[in-house]
């Protein structure tokens, strides 16, 4: 059934429907709602889940990992500078191949101080070995979330995930969600098979060993291989869900009106709904061009971005947080998925909309227009900043 | 212990280590800084020690406390806080060394 809800309720739909052995979490802006949601489930006898509220998001990290090692189905969430708070524990969370979910209201990093969107939180925990799915809406924010249980513990995987969605562009705004039947979601999402339960006392286990220059090396590449299953997982679960709910999900990225495209933006979040106004625009007065959204974050999507823009003659990739003294994080990963192509576009990179800087139509039309001009270059371009 | 290193494909998930499989590696105490010394004339056999040493390095024998497995004792001194006799005393690990 359809109904109204913000980002936020979207996000905690799913976590009541998936109802996880244990949430752990610390409150923040933007991302306070979902664990004040949570916590009014739980108050109301809605969930039996144990509810951990920390004393900060390292220990809301460190609960998770604490319980997920136990065998516990554990989900949390988080934004900004609780995030950073929570990157020390959530490295150990990979590390240790624990399937922790959580959601991530994407805002910016201080200093100086501002609750608004950008994607530095998403961009701060890229490394840590977290697989990360953005979202262009609440309807996403939901669908993804349910996804992403599955996905994150799967045999091959056992790894956290995040799902990234905007901070107040989605997560304080009404939109229309239509969420499963809670026992549809349920049965999608299915029971959590506990490798190492702590209460099973005949096969014990240390978990969050040490290792020597012997055998670091070898775990990590194992953990690698994780993350990288995860793109094989993530297209077989999105098709279940896909055909389940009815939605048109089909792989990593999504292309919109990119078929005979000359001109594209990729984007990741809720910008590539700006985007789309702004493509449906152009196209009606006859130019061609296209938006790239982009799901799957990390794992990175090469293959299938390099396809998607072989074709292109120029394509504006869209960052929106910097990654000071270089160029744009996904502006790189683009550059070395086309980086062995034969036919690729002229790259741009822009910085937009950091801190809650609003994103318009407008920017994203000059962005297209600047494109027209597009010569190869390895500089930052600018949305909507003044000079 | 193995001789031959594993490759990455045979290792546990998470590197999570098999319930007793320290033992296996012949040495984890040799950083120890103190050592305990039992004093078995002291000792009730109440096996307080042997419940709390984080390293299994209580050596038991029918039951009973028979002494300390140093090879993998790193020297915590849990087992003489917990100690109600004080039946067991920790000492430098040099001075240890040489008392024996």
């Amino acid at each position: 059934m359809r109904k109204v809800m913000t980002g936020h309720k979207a996000v905690a739909e799913a976590m009541r429907q998936i109802e996880p052995d244990v949430v752990a979490v610390y409150p923040i802006t933007p991302q306070s709602e979902i664990a004040e949601y949570y916590a009014q489930y739980v108050h109301d006898g809605v969930v039996h889940s144990e509810l951990v509220p920390v004393e900060s998001e390292h220990s809301a990290m460190s609960a998770c990992v604490g319980a997920a090692a136990a065998g516990a189905r554990v989900m949390t969430a988080t934004s900004s500078q609780g995030l950073a708070l929570m990157v020390e524990v959530l490295y150990i969370a990979a590390g240790m191949r624990l399937p922790i979910v959580m959601a991530l209201a994407n805002r910016s990093l201080s200093a100086p101080i501002n609750i608004h969107c950008d994607h530095a939180d998403a961009y701060l925990a890229r490394d840590a070995g977290a697989f990360q799915i953005f979202c262009e809406s609440a309807q996403e924010a939901y669908d993804y979330t349910l996804i992403a249980q599955r996905i994150a513990e799967h045999d091959k995987v056992r790894i956290p995930g995040i799902v990234n969605l905007d901070g107040f562009t989605l997560t304080h705004t009404s939109q229309v969600v239509e969420p499963l039947e809670d026992e549809a979601a349920k049965k999608f999402v299915g029971p959590l098979k506990a490798l190492y339960p702590l209460l099973d006392v005949d096969h014990p286990v240390s978990a969050g060993t040490f290792a020597m220059p012997d055998y670091y090396f070898e775990l990590k590449r194992a953990q690698a291989a994780a993350i990288e299953e995860v793109a094989n997982v993530f297209l077989k679960v999105q098709q279940d869900y896909a055909s389940l709910a009815g939605r048109r999900y089909a792989g990593f990225i999504e292309p919109y009106r990119m078929d005979d495209a000359e001109r594209a933006v990729v984007v990741m979040g809720s910008t590539a709904g700006t985007a789309k106004v702004a493509v449906d625009g152009l196209r009606k007065k006859g130019e061609k061009v296209g938006v790239l959204k982009v799901w799957l974050y990390r794992p990175f999507p090469y293959a299938e971005v390099a396809q998607a823009l072989a074709t292109v003659q120029a394509a504006a990739i869209l960052d929106r947080a910097f990654s000071f003294g270089a160029m744009g994080a996904l502006y790189s990963d683009v550059a070395a998925a086309l980086a062995h192509s034969e036919r690729r576009p002229t790259l741009a990179n822009y910085i937009y909309g950091l801190g809650g800087r609003d994103v318009t139509v407008d920017q994203i039309l000059q962005a297209f227009a600047e494109l027209k001009e597009a010569r190869p270059e390895t500089r930052l371009r600018y949305l909507g900043l003044r000079e | 212990m193995a001789d031959e290193l594993k490759g990455w494909k045979d290792l546990p998930l998470g590197g999570v280590a098999p319930g007793g499989s320290a033992r296996e590696l012949q040495k984890t105490g040799s950083w120890r800084a103190q050592r305990p010394i039992w004093h078995e004339d002291k000792c009730i056999q109440c096996l307080q020690c042997w419940l709390h040493c984080p390293d299994d390095s209580i050596l038991i024998h029918s039951g009973k406390m028979t002494g300390i497995d140093y090879d993998h004792c790193k020297g915590c001194g849990l087992c003489a806080a917990i100690c109600p006799k004080d039946a067991l005393e920790m000492v430098p690990e040099r001075e240890g060394t040489c008392a024996k």
